[in-house]
């Protein structure tokens, strides 16, 4: 392989059990979000709009689907003769297999993928967060202060620092503490799970983290209070925008509601578009009775009903007389002719039979899983 | 389908669809929301797993490259076989198609494929070509044709055919008008590759310009030539009219359904657009909505391409704004189609009439 500047490598192996139902079958990057994406087009789009050609997706956790989405990387322009996206899961060695024991050890075992695309530096992400970035800024930064490490940040509320890792920093950025989870936080720059490393840098650390038994191998918990130890020079860099994790039900829900603000929160349309895998369906179809306001609507799908304060994927159906609120329909769900859904998330074809009704509320959001039939409850009355 | 090689012709007359053909030929003109003609006959061949696919390019050939490039989109792009391109002739002196079938004669003739389905590229159907192999080969045909049952009247240039029950064809003639019950060509002909290459280089050798005129037309009698029926939704695109018609056709759900959401797929080129945004004041019924669009004001029997914004107030009605337009504050249009990139700026009214759409030029600011 030709020299890389920079290599991305993409954590992209998480269970993402807090999502309960919508990763029974599927890995947390490959989850459907905004009507046409998937998490991961977020960090993969803003690599290839960046100039890093060159990504590394570690996965691990029901890979088949992300792998099948990822394909040759084509969607992303990452298909290059000499980079692209290169697929990262666990393989056996002569000393047997191990899975990925922690964010470090899925790094520290592809160790010679990264020897191979001899980078300079490492770009750390994870495949989570909801966010549009120019991490060549970042790098330009890192560069700029001569660091070891850079670690990307965001300014929480206060009230909410003590759910994050936390970084306390000097003037000029440098991190003097890094306080996980702390209960009286001196600082609200939370960690975004971001990292630039030189690469040597790195590699000494995750060598020897891999040695110490005790370890967790996680960057937050063991590498970073390491380096910090020893005195290395780790900055951060701010990020400012718009930065969602959409780790948990509510947070997912809420990252796709926040899209249909009359001006939503991070550019869709401009030069740093978000780029995914697209079906070959058609535009979609709106009723002749339909009904859709405050909503998002992608190809392929057919509208009958009301929808409202709604994102609709490609391929869903939405029979007469029914009504869709507050909820994310994901691609081929069938909602039936009457049926009411209001704060609920509906998996990939998961169906609402006729006249059937799922009511969440805000603060429970209702889920429907993939592929899950929903029936009309008996004794409910007939509507119309 | 490996024993067929497809050719796709983009040499439709554009003498009743000046105003959208101007600048493209009338197979790349954009339809149905996303979609340029083209895509209908060349996804029917991929999907009909036809390896190996030629495009005839017409006199102006950017918009056509710039919308299939490596057919990759349709997964042409491959090592071997795919998509080529074949060149028009520079001939002069000659009209027609024929003289750029007889210059790219090698072509055909150094391919492996046994059979050749020439198919024109202004045609809307969604089709499996399969069918139409198995009653070549069961007839022992030399042409195949394909036809469909006329509704209403027909303007353009028309090939009618008179076929028996068996399928042979009686008569074969052009005619400017057909009427409803009339049986009419689809553009879709399929031959067996020897007598695909003698009809080519006789009729040409022997004074013809037009294909289907002189190749086959003409020598009826020296062919054996059969017709196969298709019973699904077709439109053939040579006049403003049917453009118009044929776009307003596709908000019938059984057709949208028929043509799109079938087991087949129809292929274009793709581009990274963000879903419909629908804002609080918009109102849309009985719409085609491709993505990209941003809708604030009424939308109503029409079809909105790829990254239209319709601002507050608006009142869309009965009409085709294509990729970009730009409808703003307070604007009205009825009865009309916009092209590319056009601006319909604030409270500006505009009006077709229903039979007679009014048609807004490429990049056009109003």
């Amino acid at each position: 392989m030709r020299k890389t500047e920079c290599l991305a490598m993409i954590l992209a192996g998480g269970q993402g059990s807090r999502l309960g139902a919508l990763t029974k079958k599927i890995a947390k990057p490959a989850v459907p979000f905004g009507g046409k994406y998937r998490i991961i087009d977020f960090p993969l789009s803003n690599c290839a709009n960046s100039g890093i050609d060159k990504v590394g997706v570690l996965t691990q956790y029901r890979p088949l689907e992300l792998h099948n989405y990822l394909a040759s990387g084509s969607a992303w322009d990452l298909d290059k003769r000499d980079g692209g996206v290169f697929i990262l899961p666990p393989y056996a060695r002569e000393k047997g297999a191990d899975w990925y024991r922690g964010t470090a050890d899925a790094i520290y075992q592809n160790l010679n993928f990264i020897d191979l695309a001899d980078p300079d530096y490492v770009l750390i992400l994870s495949g989570d967060h909801i966010y549009t970035m120019d991490y060549s800024w970042m790098l330009e930064a890192h560069k700029r202060n001569k660091a070891d490490a850079t670690i990307g940040v965001f300014e929480v509320p206060w009230d909410e620092a003590p759910r994050f890792g936390i970084m306390n920093t000097a003037k000029d950025g440098r991190v003097e503490e890094f306080e996980e989870k702390p209960a009286k936080p001196k600082s609200n720059l939370a960690s975004m799970g971001i990292y630039i490393f030189n690469k040597e840098f790195l590699k000494k650390y995750l060598e020897d983290d891999a040695k110490d038994q005790t370890s967790s191998h996680d960057f937050g918990k063991n590498i970073i209070p390491q380096m910090l130890k020893d005195g290395a020079r780790l900055f951060t860099y701010a990020f400012q925008g718009y930065w969602k994790d959409v780790g948990t039900i509510e947070s997912l829900w809420q990252a796709n509601m926040d899209l249909l603000q009359d001006e939503p929160p991070f550019e869709l349309h401009g030069e740093w578009r978000i780029r995914s895998s697209n079906p070959p369906l058609p535009p979609h179809y709106i009723g002749k009775d339909a009904k859709v306001k405050n909503a998002m609507v992608s190809e392929g799908s057919m509208v009958l009903g009301e929808v409202e304060n709604s994102v609709i994927f490609s391929g869903v159906t939405i029979g007469k007389g029914a009504k869709v609120k507050n909820s994310v329909v994901m691609p081929g769900a069938v909602i039936g002719e009457n049926a009411s859904v209001d704060y609920a998330i509906l998996a990939q074809r998961s169906e609402i039979a006729a006249g059937a009704e799922v009511a969440g509320e805000k603060g429970a959001i209702t889920v429907v899983a993939e592929g899950e039939t929903i029936e009309k409850a008996a004794g409910s009355k007939q509507a119309g | 389908m490996k024993t067929v090689m497809g050719i796709i012709n983009l040499q439709e007359d554009n003498k009743l669809i000046r105003e959208l053909a101007e600048h493209r030929a009338v197979e790349s003109i954009p339809f149905a929301g996303r979609y340029r003609l083209i895509d209908f006959s060349l996804s029917s061949m991929v999907n009909s797993d036809i390896p190996n696919v030629a495009v005839m390019l017409p006199d102006r050939p950017r918009s056509i490259l710039d919308h299939l490039r490596s057919g990759k989109d349709w997964d042409l792009a491959r090592r071997h076989e795919g998509m080529f391109y074949l060149p028009s002739s520079t001939e002069e002196g000659r009209e027609g198609d024929l003289k750029n079938f007889y210059f790219n004669l090698d072509f055909v003739e150094h391919s492996a494929e046994k059979y050749v389905l020439l198919a024109s590229g202004s045609f809307v159907y969604n089709i499996d070509f399969t069918e139409l192999l198995r009653f070549h080969q069961n007839t022992e045909a030399n042409v195949t044709m394909m036809y469909h049952t006329v509704s209403g009247e027909q303007t353009g240039s028309n090939i009618v055919i008179d076929v028996a029950e068996n399928g042979l064809v009686k008569d074969i003639a052009e005619k400017p008008v057909v009427y409803d019950g009339s049986k009419a060509s689809m553009g879709v002909y399929l031959f067996d590759k020897g007598v695909f290459v003698e009809m080519v280089r006789y009729a040409y050798e022997h004074g013809g310009s037009d294909l289907i005129l002189d190749g086959i037309i003409r020598r009826a009698d020296v062919y054996n030539i059969y017709a196969c029926e298709h019973d699904g939704y077709v439109s053939h695109v040579d006049s403003t009219a049917a453009y118009y018609q044929a776009n307003m056709d596709i908000l019938q759900p059984e057709v949208w359904s028929e043509l799109f959401m079938g087991e087949h797929p129809v292929y274009t080129k793709t581009l990274d657009n963000v879903p419909v945004e629908y804002k609080a004041t918009a109102s849309v019924k009985n719409s085609l909505i491709a993505n990209g669009c941003i809708i604030r004001g009424e939308v109503e029997n029409s079809i909105l391409f790829r990254g239209v914004t319709v601002g507050k107030g608006v009142k869309i009605k009965n009409s085709i704004v294509m990729q970009k337009g730009d409808i703003q504050d307070g604007s009205l249009i009825e009865n009309v189609i916009c092209d590319k990139n056009v601006v319909i700026s604030k409270d500006k009214w505009l009006k077709g009439a229903p039979n007679y759409p009014l048609i807004v030029a490429k990049n056009a600011v109003i």
